[in-house]
């Protein structure tokens, strides 16, 4: 966790998050993310991963405290002026949230069209980012057609066409094989390279061994931060064998 | 002309087929409503100039041919020396006969039925004439002889038009108002169907307008389409009336024909109504948006 505010991307502060008059689901969550940092998020099912997700990307407002993102505080910043910020947040829904009447080609371009790129451009982009991750035989496959796998991996380029400054994936990998998640994860990687900062909330205990990032871990609607984590401490490695096997 | 590529299936609504066909029957009732209020205020105009500077004195029968016509001499005299009358002329018995003919038939009645004499009289357009005073002169000069400026019978008639004429802009007022309704209930129902899809363009950074317009462009077609229905369906129906109105009583009734004008105000009926089917679903649009994180 870092307090050079100046350099981070996200920044939580004593933040809870309530559903209607229902319990806090996330108590007191404080943490800083730096740009171009890359943490798993992990905690066991109903933790409260997607909640942060969620208020990470501007889905959802904090029942109190404060959420700044690429250094505006955004219960004060205007309205209007929120689509410019979730435009450098790119966003892996759990359950892709492909639009199923648009063909592949047209939801990866969605993030494109909506920040207004010329058409040449978006057609180059996203040709170029399909066929990278091995569907250029499927531009014109509409969702409800192609495998999970692939779809995951259509919601993955989406989320990352417009190379965003924050990537926020939740379970990106769930739907597909090891040999496909680690060469989606080393996508992720690269990007994290370019200075993007990333997100990966996942239960896949694997993938969390083999990468060498730090953790931010919810148990109880409580966060804790792990910076200096190089592959997964036994503790962390212990919990998420129960999570994978709660989920499971 | 409307073919840009939205990012919303709005054109597989069950509720964007039957839009144009709600709106096809305002924009026809609109039309109706619409020629009516143009044709009466026509009407109205038309009475009103043929009768206002006209006046008709009228002088009972005595029995006696030759006293009536000293008394209608000694009345058009006296008209004809007020200055604000430029003109007073007594009817003949042929031309009254003419004009009661519509009603009485062409039998001789005359013989049976006591007649008053009429006497034509013109005023000066603007001219300030003190009816009053006339009116007791010539009582004075002609015993009995009334004077009619036909404001009465002109101020009920036109009364009667311009309450039909209310009628008539509040039928429009309503017809748009039930456009606005459609409009709102289609566009929020499109909304609640397409939540996923539009939450998914929100948080990918798509601005309040972005999706707004998506609504707002197939509203515009949807509305223009109703609209060119409901006129191609209203034209026929105004040019019938028209035509059994031409084979109306000549005389009675003024020319009902509609000027170019007209047809110009009735032909925008349509983009109106695609206007406002447009603008109610931007706004509809926008005002459920602002409601999002």
């Amino acid at each position: 966790m870092t307090n050079d505010a100046d350099d981070c991307v996200i920044q939580f502060e004593n933040v809870g998050l309530r559903y209607g008059l229902g319990p806090e689901v996330l108590q007191d969550v404080s943490f800083a993310l730096k740009s171009a940092s890359f943490h798993f998020l992990v905690g066991p099912s109903g933790a409260g991963k997607s909640s942060l997700l969620r208020l990470m990307y501007l889905a959802l407002k904090p029942s109190r405290g404060l959420v700044t993102l690429f250094g505006r505080d955004i219960a004060t910043t205007p309205r209007r002026q929120l689509p410019a910020l979730r435009r450098r947040v790119g966003v892996v829904f759990q359950d892709f949230r492909l639009l199923p009447h648009l063909s592949a080609f047209d939801n990866v371009a969605l993030p494109l069209r909506v920040a207004g790129a010329r058409e040449d451009e978006v057609r180059r982009h996203v040709v170029e980012l399909l066929s990278w991750v091995g569907l250029k035989d499927h531009l014109d496959a509409r969702p409800p057609t192609l495998s999970g796998g692939q779809q995951q991996r259509v919601a993955i380029a989406r989320a990352v066409i417009v190379r965003p400054t924050l990537l926020l994936a939740d379970e990106p990998t769930g739907n597909i094989d090891d040999k496909m998640a680690m060469r989606l994860m080393h996508l992720f990687e690269e990007l994290n390279k370019l200075g993007t900062a990333i997100v990966i909330a996942t239960h896949n205990e694997n993938l969390v061994g083999r990468l060498v990032h730090s953790c931010l871990r919810l148990d109880g609607g409580r966060l804790e931060v792990d910076e200096t984590a190089r592959g997964p401490a036994p503790a962390l490695a212990a919990n998420l064998r129960q999570s994978s096997g709660n989920a499971a | 002309m409307f073919a840009k590529r939205t990012d919303l299936p709005l054109d597989r609504d069950a509720l964007s087929r039957y839009l144009p066909w709600l709106i096809a029957f305002m924009v026809y009732m609109a039309v109706l409503a619409l020629a009516g209020l143009l044709v009466l205020a026509a009407m109205a105009r038309y009475w009103d100039a043929d009768v206002s500077g006209t006046m008709t004195v009228q002088i009972p029968p005595t029995g006696s041919a030759a006293d009536d016509d000293k008394r209608v001499r000694a009345a058009v005299i006296l008209l004809l020396g007020e200055p604000a009358i430029v003109h007073a002329e007594a009817i003949t018995e042929g031309r009254l006969m003419a004009l009661l003919e519509p009603w009485l038939g062409t039998a001789e009645v005359s013989a049976d039925l006591p007649l008053p004499r009429l006497v034509d009289v013109e005023v000066e357009p603007g001219a300030d004439l003190d009816m009053a005073g006339l009116a007791r002169r010539l009582d004075a000069a002609v015993p009995g002889a009334t004077l009619d400026d036909h404001r009465i019978w002109l101020d009920r008639l036109v009364r009667l038009v311009r309450s039909v004429e209310a009628l008539a802009a509040l039928v429009l007022a309503l017809m748009c108002s039930a456009t606005v309704g459609t409009v709102v209930f289609t566009t929020r129902t499109g909304l609640a169907i397409h939540h996923d899809v539009i939450e998914v363009l929100h948080l990918i950074g798509a601005h309040d307008g972005y999706i707004a317009r998506q609504f707002a462009q197939r509203a515009l077609t949807l509305g223009l389409r109703g609209g060119l229905i409901g006129l191609a369906l209203a034209v026929p129906t105004l040019l019938g009336i028209g035509s059994l109105a031409r084979h109306m009583e000549a005389g009675i009734m003024p020319n009902l024909t509609l000027t170019l004008t007209h047809w110009l105000a009735i032909v925008s009926l349509p983009l109106l109504a695609a206007a406002i089917a447009m603008l109610t679903a931007r706004l509809t649009v926008t005002r459920t948006l602002a409601r999002m994180p």
